[in-house]
């Protein structure tokens, strides 16, 4: 038994020692540490970026799609507030419990793959789901790191501890196991089915290579050096306490956490944003049904859109950087037909 | 069915003839009668013009002018560079900016999408058709083109492709192979909008380089905006047809009716496609019955372009969909109506009540509503005296989709139509998952060299087979069988598809609005509203 083990973590420390291999060692673990605060900041920055930058556009005219499931009673058939009588007249309804429940199954479930691509459902869902499943593993990865600071034992050895311990092990374990079967699924779909052929790119192969490296390594490591993920929740919370040359006790859970912090980092500069952007594509294209009325904030900012300077080069619209939306669709249309009758 | 051959995305950009073809062994199979090749009709092949562009397929809809030199191809090329770049600027593109950003940003080309168009299936799955393809010419020369690191990353994360004057005006006409119903939309796990990308592909087409469907842009909106409607009537020639309408629906209906025309104060400005006066009269006189019979406070405007309630700007150019828009409220706003009545017309109600929602500001922003909503009213408010036993034939109904999958208006008129027809029976899909009849976007209107007989085979068939599968228990021709399609453009085209396949001779098919069927009903008027022998 080493004299140097952690009372916490029963982690061997005698690598703490200094010596030349230690202190190489040393290095290279501070420097994971710091690849993965950058990788957190990275996604940090890009979330933020992108989320503003969509954020931030114009007001857009309306383009619902239906059903909207906000609409409470009338949600089921896709029914608007349209189908009223002086619906203007009327107030609005808005169910939340009716977006929950046309949000939630698709968040979790993917209810629209589900319904229109059954086959690709039986690849994507195992997939997302992994994800979630290891999403949830990271929380949990972290309350028990956070608990371990706080003097609480995550262990098998009962109480708050123990739950911790138990979910962590249920949630990887299912996660790294669903994750890599989707994933796996959807590679061998993206090199052999015909539908897709023409349309996969290399970085779709790329994405999906490094999403199933990272998670078989995560696997792996899981099976072969870390089975209660105590090496794992002793590197967050490395993290948390920034230790950064507190040693990680498996060169498979570093490379581990090196492959998750690169997936962290160049999910959200990918199309796999759609994460959180599916949120924009619903809530503020689909789902959006405001109406206009006088005086109102949307009335604003039509009119601030409508002084946009334009510079479409169409004779008919014969924009010159100069006038602006309005000026294009009222004056021009009258001096279009004075031209007319003139000529006539 | 035999598969076309796979064409790949940037085989659009290779000039070496057309791009695919369309041949009719190809193209999905349809019920009886129409199991049998001799009772389909002939597919008229494309006369090949050399004075404009027509290597994408085996048809036209744009018709655009071959360019006269290299040059001259050279700047159409940098001219559509240039409107793509105008359409990510919030300046230029603030109406679809989030929207367009969203979609081209976040495909994972699933293809999700496929299965959900009607045009993609009816070809047997021609590749060219699919709904994802034109996204993705778009989206790789976007992403080639127009972004920083484009031609390595563009390629690495998108795939290849070439931007030549082949590439520009093959993707010219495919803008036009897509009704833009969006159901492929619906169907898209992230929410990506291909029919999106095709509206805005016209938009670039017609905003930047003059391009468009004459019958949409020269023929459509200009002529509309110049004289008052795109049938050509201007105010005096609409009141004089109005008149004869009125004439007729008097010794039709025994019933006296005179339009009212500019009746400052009215409660009701009712704007009617103007095609319904000049192809269909009898649902502009059936309204007139029906308002008068209720009593209704109600007025058509005269006024250019109020009298013709078509808005083409919606499929192809946001400019002239504001122009047309703006034009239609004024002209309520001068009457002073407490609203506008938007009559039988899809596009029309969608564009006047919810795009031009954000186009309209202050005393414009006048209270807009769909004519399902304001006949229901009339038709249970007990105004009406109705005999269903009057409408006792098989009756089915077609959702036109800006009506009902763009704005959710989808039980007044099957209300309706379930308590004045003993016999009303839907379509399968119904409602927000309808089929488009074919002749979405503006293609009811267009039948140039032989793009009728595209729709007809082509992005009707889907249609025509639900129609068939409708009324499947008895599809005798003697059997008088009335297909309801409250849109003026969905007529347009159903006219055309039951009267290719004749469909009337074979199966005893007629077509007709909603309001003919109320007026069928009424008991106090005379009998025999719906006259089967004008099929």
């Amino acid at each position: 038994m080493c004299a140097f083990r952690s009372p916490i973590t029963h982690m061997c420390r005698c690598r703490e020692r200094r010596h030349p291999e230690g202190e190489t060692r040393m290095i290279l673990t501070a420097a994971l540490h710091v690849f993965s605060y950058a990788a957190f900041a990275v996604f940090v920055i890009a979330v933020a970026v992108r989320y503003h930058r969509i954020q931030s556009m114009p007001l857009h005219l309306r383009w619902d799609l239906y059903p909207v499931a906000h609409e409470g009673k009338r949600a089921h058939y896709g029914g608007s507030y349209f189908e009223e009588l002086d619906w203007w007249t009327k107030p609005r309804e808005f169910s939340l419990v009716g977006e929950l429940k046309g949000m939630l199954p698709e968040m979790l479930f993917m209810k629209a793959l589900w319904e229109h691509n059954r086959p690709l459902w039986f690849r994507s869902f195992p997939f997302h789901f992994g994800l979630y499943l290891l999403i949830g593993w990271a929380g949990l990865l972290l309350i028990g790191a956070i608990a371990e600071v706080a003097g609480v034992a995550v262990s098998s050895e009962g109480g708050v501890g123990a739950l911790i311990h138990y979910l962590t092990i249920l949630a990887g374990a299912f996660g790294f196991i669903l994750s890599i079967i989707g994933a796996v699924a959807l590679l061998h779909r993206r090199l052999t089915d015909e539908e897709v052929d023409g349309y996969t790119s290399p970085a779709h192969i790329f994405n999906l290579s490094l999403f199933i490296l990272a998670l078989a390594v995560g696997f792996l490591t899981y099976i072969l050096a870390d089975q209660t993920f105590s090496l794992a929740r002793g590197y967050i919370r490395s993290l948390i306490t920034f230790n950064l040359t507190t040693p990680i006790g498996s060169g498979a859970v570093a490379a581990e956490f090196l492959l998750f912090s690169i997936l962290v980092a160049y999910v959200p500069l990918t199309h796999m944003s759609h994460f959180f952007t599916k949120y924009f594509f619903y809530h503020k294209i689909r789902w959006d049904d405001e109406p206009n009325f006088k005086g109102s904030r949307i009335e604003k900012e039509i009119t601030q859109a409508l002084g946009y300077r334009v510079s479409w080069s169409a004779p008919h619209l014969k924009a010159d950087g100069k006038k602006n939306w309005a000026d294009i669709c009222t004056e021009e249309v009258d001096k279009e037909v004075r031209e007319e009758a003139k000529k006539k | 069915m035999k598969k076309t051959k796979k064409i790949k995305v940037e085989d659009i950009g290779k000039a070496n003839g057309k791009l695919t073809h369309t041949d009719p062994k190809d193209f999905m199979p349809l019920p009886p009668p129409y199991d049998n090749p001799e009772n389909l009709p002939p597919w008229d092949p494309l006369k090949n013009s050399d004075s404009v562009e027509a290597s994408l397929d085996d048809t036209i809809a744009v018709a655009i002018p071959k360019p006269k030199s290299k040059q001259e191809e050279e700047e159409l090329v940098k001219k559509f560079l240039s409107g793509l770049e105008k359409l990510f600027t919030k300046e230029n593109n603030w109406p679809f900016l989030q929207l367009l950003t969203l979609t081209m940003e976040h495909c994972a080309k699933c293809q999700t999408c496929s299965d959900a168009c009607h045009i993609f299936e009816a070809s047997g799955r021609n590749e060219v058709y699919r709904p994802s393809y034109r996204s993705e010419v778009l989206r790789r020369i976007y992403n080639k083109y127009l972004k920083p690191g484009g031609k390595f990353f563009g390629r690495w994360k998108h795939g290849p492709i070439d931007l030549n004057w082949t590439t520009v005006s093959r993707l010219a006409e495919l803008s036009y192979r897509c009704n833009i119903c969006r159901r492929c939309a619906q169907t898209c796990p992230i929410g990506v909008d291909n029919a999106l990308i095709t509206h805005e592909l016209r938009k670039l087409f017609s905003q930047e380089l003059g391009i468009a469907a004459r019958e949409l842009h020269e023929k459509g909106s200009m002529l509309q905006l110049r004289v008052g409607s795109s049938t050509g009537m201007n105010p005096l020639v609409v009141k004089d047809n109005m008149e004869f309408i009125d004439e007729d629906m008097t010794e039709k209906t025994g019933m006296k009716i005179e339009t009212p025309w500019d009746k400052v104060g009215a409660d009701v400005l009712l704007i009617h496609n103007a095609g319904e006066i000049m192809a269909w009269p009898e649902n502009p006189g059936a309204f007139a019955v029906i308002l008068e019979a209720a009593g209704v406070s109600w007025t058509l405007s005269s006024d250019i372009p109020a009298y013709d309630g078509i808005n083409y700007g919606l499929w192809y150019d946001d400019f002239q969909l504001a122009r047309v828009a703006i034009k239609h409220a004024q002209a309520a706003k001068k009457l002073g109506v407490k609203k506008i009545v938007v009559g039988e017309c899809g596009h029309s109600t969608k564009s006047l009540m919810v795009i031009a929602d954000r186009v309209l500001t202050g005393d414009l922003n006048i209270p807009r509503e769909s004519a399902m909503t304001f006949l229901e009213d009339i038709v249970f408010s007990g105004k009406l005296k109705l005999d269903p036993s009057r409408n006792d034939f098989p009756v089915t109904l077609h959702d036109p989709c800006n009506m009902v999958r763009l704005m959710g208006i989808v039980q007044p008129q099957r209300r309706i139509l379930k308590y004045i027809c003993p016999k009303f029976r839907e379509m399968t899909p119904c409602g927000v998952n309808n089929y488009c009849c074919g002749g979405g976007s503006g293609f009811a209107i267009m039948s140039g060299y032989n793009f009728q007989t595209w729709r007809n085979h082509i992005s009707g068939r889907r249609k025509l087979q639900q129609v068939l599968n409708a009324f499947s228990d008895d599809l005798s021709p003697e059997t008088h069988k009335y297909l309801c399609a409250p849109c003026s453009n969905c007529k347009g085209q159903l006219r055309d598809l039951l009267f290719a396949y004749d469909a009337w001779e074979k199966c005893g098919i007629l077509y007709g609005g909603l309001v003919e069927l109320i007026v069928n009903a009424m008991s106090d008027v005379n009998p025999g509203f719906i006259e089967w022998e004008w099929h």
